[in-house]
C-alpha cells in the first residue's frame, strides 16, 4: 500500500506497484488535465510537481513515491500559478491544447524556482516539453510575461 | 448550402429529427461529469438552425461542423455567426455539432469533414448565415412582442433595442420565441466594411479551459466500468499473427482478457497499466509472407530507376525536350529524397465506445470523417448507422492523421470493441510506439529535376519527375503527388512535369500540407540554385519570373521588406527565402540561419508573410504560421521513418522520431496582406515554405544543397 498527497488530499493505492504515478493520477484518481503522450519521458505531457519539482509521472512507479507530495494541474495554485495561466491565455498559447498542462507545470516550477528566467533558462526548464503543434514561441513569450507580472 | 437547404434543415429540427438534441458532451452515468469546452452555453439552448443555439441565459452556441484539434474552427465558425447575429464575442460559445453528413457537411468535400485548410473557406457564408436568419428570427419575435415594425428594430453587441418605444432585450429572452418563427428565405449579409468582429484579435474561445486542465480529450472519457484495450501490432508492414501465447499476459494484474484481431493481439484491462503492462507480456509469432521486407534505402534506389521510364503527365507546355537540344545552354540537375513522415499528434488514436441501454452506442472519439467512423463502426458492431452515434471530441492535434477515407483506425478500435463483446465501456488508445510505428504517413518520394539556362542567362526549360505513393490510391496521375509542381508559378516557357505511382504495403496518407510538404521543397530549392547560376538574388529573380499583380509576389515583396533582405546578416548567418501557396492560401517565408554547435542548421529567425484572403482573425492566422513552421522544420531537420534491413521499421518513440523543442524554435515574425478576397485556410499554408527557405540558407552557408531529407541525415551519413 503507497500512501502520499494529491493536491492537497491523502491518497492511498494498492494495485500493482509497477504502476506509473501517470495512470493512477488517470485512471484511478480521475483526474484527467495530466495526458499521456509517450510513457518514455520524452514528451512531458504527464509533468506534475512532486514535492515541489517537476516530474514526469509516467515514469515514476507509484511505489517510489510512498509519502510524497503530488500536485496536478488542477491543484496547482500561488502568485507562480496564476502568473502562468494569466499570461498563458493572454496569449493564446494552446493550439490543440493537449501538451498544456504538462506546459504550464513545467512554466510554473520554473518561476518557482528562477522568477525572472532568461531565455536560456526556459530553455533548460522546458526542452522536455514537447508540443506538436509548435506554440513554442508563445510559450516563451508567456513565461517573460508572467515574470514580469509577478514583479509588479 | 442553398438558402432552400437551409429552410429545409431548419424544418427537419422543428420536424423533430433529433440532431440537436443531446450535444451534452457525456453521458450521464460518467462517474465525474467532464465540464470542459464541449458544454456550450447552460440553460435551456433553443436550436435556431443547424448551427446557432440561443441559450435563455443569453449565450449563443454555435454546433462547429469542424473538428476543433488547434486550428481554430471554434472561435473562426463562431466569428462569423457573431458578426452577422450581432452578439457580443463574450456570449460566444462553441460546441462540436452532431455527425451527419449532409447537414453537416464541408461543402467542398459533400460530407462531414474537416481538412485541406478547408473549415474556414466553405463556412464563411454558410456561418454568416446562419448568424443572420438567427438575427432575423430574434428580430422577429421582438417585433411581434413589441408590435412594432421589424425593420425599427436594431440588433448590437448582443442587445435587441426598439428606439422609439425605448424597448430593448437580450437574447435570451426571446430565444423560445424567435426559434419558432419562419427563417427568412434571403437574409442579408454584412457589407464587409461593416464588419465590427471579423478581422479583430478576439480571444479563442477554447484557451481557458486548455489553460486549467479541464479541457476534456477523448482520452480523457471515463466512464464507470471502463475498460482499457491495445493492441500488440507487427514491427513489419503488411505482417499477420502467426501464432501467439498470451499465457504470461493473462498474468498479469488486471488483465481481463485477451483477443486475435486481424490487426493483432488485443489487451483488455481494468486499467492502462494493466494493458500495457499484459501487452509487454504476450509472445508473438509474426508471418512475414506478405510482409514490405525492404528497406528504405532499397526502396529509395527502385523508386530512382522510375525516372528512365515514361510517366504519367501532370503538365507539358512549350517543348521542353527541344528546348533541351539547344546549344550553348547549361543545364542544372537534382535528384532529392524524402523520407516517410508520421504526424504524431501529440494525442496518439484513440475512441470510446459506451453502450446505451437500448443496445445503440455511442462513439466518442477525435472523428475528422465522422460520417465514416459511423459507417465503419456500424459494420463492425453489426448495428443500423442510427444506432451509432459519432460524438466528435477534441483532438490533441491530427495533421492529416485522422482524415482517412475508410476509417481504418475506427475498423481496428471498433474490432476490439465487438470482440469482447459485453456492456462494459471501452476506451481504445494507441501509444507513441503503435502512432509512429502505424504507418499511414507522408509517403517516401524521389525528384528528380533538370533546369535549362541559355546563354542570355534565362531560364528556359524545367523538367521534373515525381515517383511515390498515391495517396489517393490511384492509377492514373494523382493530383496530390504533383500539386504545387505541375501548377508552378514562375514563368517558363517550357515546363514538364511527371509522376509515377509507386505501390507498397506501406499505408499512405495526407500529411500537413500535403503534395506540398516535397513539392513546395523540391521546387524552391531548385529554383534558387538554378537563380544562383544565373547571378540573380532569389528574391529579386524570383520577382522577375513571377506575374507582378500576382499574390504569390505580393507575400514575397512583403516578406522581404520585414526582413530586410537586402541587409547583410549578422556574421555567419545566412539567409534562404521561400514562396509557396497552398489550399489557395500564399505564404513566403525568409529564414536566418547559421550552423549550430552540432554542425546542424540553427534557425534563428523566421519572417512570414501570408495572404489568406479575409483575415477572420488575425491572431489565429499567426498562431497557425507559427505552428506549422514550427511543424515543417521539425520534419525537415529531423524526422523520416525508416524501414531498415529486412524492412523492421525503426523508429518508435519522440527519441528516435525528433520533434522540435523549444530551444530549436526560432524567433517567429508574421505579417498579413490586407485583401478583400474570399477567406482561404491556414492550418496546412505554414508548412511548406520553411523547409526550402532553411536549406535555401544551409545552402549559401557551406555550398552544398540539401538533396536528402532530413538535414540531419546528412549530417551522419
Ligand atoms: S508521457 Fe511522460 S514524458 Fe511523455
Ligand atoms: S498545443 Fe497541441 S501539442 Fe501543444
Amino acid at each position: 500500500m503507497v500512501t502520499f498527497t494529491l493536491n492537497g488530499k491523502e491518497r492511498t493505492f494498492d494495485g500493482d506497484p509497477d504502476t506509473p504515478l501517470l495512470w493512477v493520477i488517470r485512471d484511478f484518481e480521475k483526474l484527467t488535465g495530466t495526458k499521456y503522450g509517450c510513457g518514455v519521458a520524452q514528451c512531458g505531457a504527464c509533468t506534475v510537481h512532486l514535492d515541489g519539482m517537476p516530474r514526469r509521472s509516467c515514469i515514476t512507479p507509484i511505489a517510489t513515491i510512498d509519502g510524497s507530495d503530488v500536485v496536478t494541474i488542477e491543484g496547482i495554485s500561488g502568485k507562480e500559478a496564476e502568473a502562468v495561466q494569466t499570461a498563458w491565455t493572454g496569449l493564446d498559447v494552446p493550439q490543440c491544447g493537449y501538451c498544456q498542462s504538462g506546459q504550464i507545470m513545467s512554466a510554473v516550477a520554473l518561476l518557482q524556482m528562477v522568477p525572472n528566467p532568461t531565455d536560456d533558462e526556459i530553455d533548460g526548464a522546458m526542452t522536455g516539453n514537447l508540443c506538436r503543434c509548435a506554440t513554442y514561441h508563445r510559450i516563451r513569450a508567456a513565461i517573460h510575461n508572467a515574470a514580469n507580472s509577478m514583479e509588479g | 448550402m442553398t438558402l432552400h437547404d437551409f429552410t429545409a434543415t431548419r424544418r427537419t429540427f422543428l420536424a423533430g429529427a433529433g440532431l440537436v438534441i443531446g450535444v451534452a458532451i457525456a453521458p450521464r452515468f460518467l462517474s465525474a461529469a467532464p465540464t470542459g469546452v464541449p458544454a456550450g452555453g447552460a440553460g435551456d439552448l433553443k436550436p435556431m438552425n443547424a448551427f446557432v443555439k440561443i441559450g435563455t441565459d443569453d449565450t449563443v452556441t454555435v454546433l462547429s461542423k469542424h473538428i476543433e484539434f488547434g486550428q481554430g474552427p471554434f472561435t473562426g465558425l463562431a466569428t462569423l455567426v457573431a458578426e452577422e447575429l450581432d452578439a457580443e464575442w463574450s456570449q460566444m460559445r462553441a460546441v462540436h455539432s452532431p455527425t451527419d453528413n449532409k447537414i453537416y457537411a464541408n461543402l467542398a468535400f459533400g460530407l462531414q469533414g474537416t481538412g485541406g485548410s478547408s473549415s474556414i473557406a466553405n463556412a464563411y457564408e454558410q456561418m454568416r448565415k446562419a448568424g443572420a436568419t438567427a438575427r432575423a428570427m430574434l428580430v422577429a419575435a421582438a417585433a411581434a412582442e413589441w408590435k412594432v415594425p421589424a425593420a425599427e428594430i436594431t440588433v448590437e453587441k448582443g442587445r435587441i433595442k426598439h428606439a422609439a418605444s425605448g424597448k430593448e432585450s437580450g437574447f435570451g429572452a426571446f430565444a423560445d420565441k424567435a426559434a419558432s418563427q419562419t427563417p427568412p428565405a434571403d437574409p442579408k449579409l454584412k457589407d464587409p466594411k461593416d464588419f465590427v468582429l471579423i478581422g479583430r484579435d478576439l480571444p479563442k474561445l477554447d484557451t481557458r479551459e486548455k489553460t486549467n486542465g479541464t479541457a476534456i480529450f477523448t482520452l480523457d472519457i471515463m466512464p464507470d466500468r471502463l475498460l482499457t484495450a491495445v493492441v500488440a501490432h507487427p514491427k513489419h508492414f503488411g505482417a499477420v499473427v502467426k501464432s501467439f501465447d498470451d499465457t504470461d499476459a493473462r498474468k498479469v494484474m488486471g488483465v481481463v482478457d485477451v483477443k486475435k484481431i486481424a490487426q493483432g493481439i488485443a489487451v483488455y484491462g481494468e486499467n492502462t497499466f494493466a494493458a500495457l503492462k499484459g501487452r509487454d507480456a504476450l509472445r508473438i509469432e509474426w508471418d512475414l509472407s506478405k510482409a514490405e521486407t525492404r528497406s528504405s534505402a532499397e526502396l529509395a534506389a527502385e523508386y530512382v530507376r522510375h525516372f528512365d521510364e515514361p510517366g504519367l503527365e501532370a503538365t507539358n507546355t512549350g517543348d521542353v525536350a527541344a528546348a533541351f537540344r539547344q546549344q550553348g545552354l547549361q543545364t542544372v540537375e537534382a535528384q532529392i529524397v524524402f523520407p516517410f513522415l508520421a504526424h504524431a499528434p501529440m494525442e496518439p488514436l484513440d475512441a470510446v465506445f459506451i453502450k446505451a441501454a437500448d443496445g445503440s452506442v455511442d462513439i466518442y472519439n477525435g472523428a475528422q470523417f465522422p460520417g465514416f467512423d459511423q459507417q465503419v463502426a456500424a459494420k463492425i458492431l453489426a448495428l443500423d448507422e442510427t444506432k451509432v452515434r459519432v460524438n466528435t471530441q477534441l483532438a490533441g492535434g491530427s495533421f492529416g492523421r485522422k482524415a482517412q477515407f475508410g476509417s481504418p483506425y475506427m475498423q481496428e478500435a471498433a474490432s476490439v470493441y465487438a470482440a469482447i463483446g459485453g456492456d462494459r465501456p471501452l476506451k481504445h488508445m494507441w501509444t507513441r510506439e503503435d502512432d509512429i510505428q502505424g504507418g499511414f504517413y507522408r509517403p517516401m518520394y524521389a525528384h528528380k529535376m533538370r533546369g535549362a539556362i541559355d546563354a542570355d542567362g534565362r531560364i528556359t526549360a524545367w523538367e521534373q519527375i515525381i515517383v511515390g505513393q498515391s495517396i489517393m490510391a490511384k492509377a492514373d496521375l494523382d493530383s496530390t503527388s504533383v500539386e504545387g509542381a505541375s501548377n508552378l508559378p514562375y514563368r517558363i516557357p517550357n515546363l514538364k512535369v511527371t509522376s509515377h505511382n509507386v505501390t507498397l504495403p506501406i499505408p499512405p496518407l495526407w500529411w500537413r500540407s500535403v503534395g506540398h510538404t516535397h513539392t513546395g521543397f523540391a521546387v524552391e530549392t531548385f529554383v534558387d540554385e538554378l537563380l544562383t547560376r544565373v547571378g540573380r538574388d532569389p528574391v529579386d529573380g524570383r520577382l522577375a519570373l513571377l506575374d507582378p499583380a500576382s499574390r504569390h509576389a505580393g507575400v514575397l515583396r512583403k516578406a522581404a521588406e520585414m526582413s530586410d533582405w537586402g541587409a547583410t546578416p549578422a556574421e555567419g548567418r545566412a539567409r534562404g527565402v521561400a514562396v509557396v501557396e497552398s489550399f489557395g492560401s500564399f505564404v513566403a517565408q525568409v529564414a536566418e540561419v547559421s550552423v549550430g554547435p552540432d554542425g546542424a542548421p540553427r534557425v534563428h529567425k523566421v519572417w512570414c508573410a501570408v495572404d489568406c484572403g479575409v483575415a477572420v482573425n488575425p491572431n489565429i492566422i499567426k498562431a497557425q504560421m507559427e505552428g506549422g513552421i514550427g511543424y515543417g522544420l521539425g520534419a525537415v531537420l529531423f524526422d523520416a521513418v525508416t524501414l531498415g534491413k529486412g524492412g523492421r521499421i525503426m523508429q518508435s518513440n519522440f527519441h528516435d522520431y525528433r520533434s522540435i523543442r523549444i530551444n530549436e524554435m526560432p524567433d517567429v515574425a508574421v505579417e498579413i496582406i490586407r485583401s478583400t478576397e474570399k477567406p482561404t485556410g491556414v492550418g496546412e499554408p505554414g508548412v511548406p515554405p520553411i523547409g526550402p527557405a532553411v536549406a535555401n540558407a544551409w545552402r549559401k552557408l557551406t555550398n552544398a544543397p540539401v538533396r536528402q531529407l532530413p538535414i540531419v541525415s546528412i549530417m551522419s551519413s
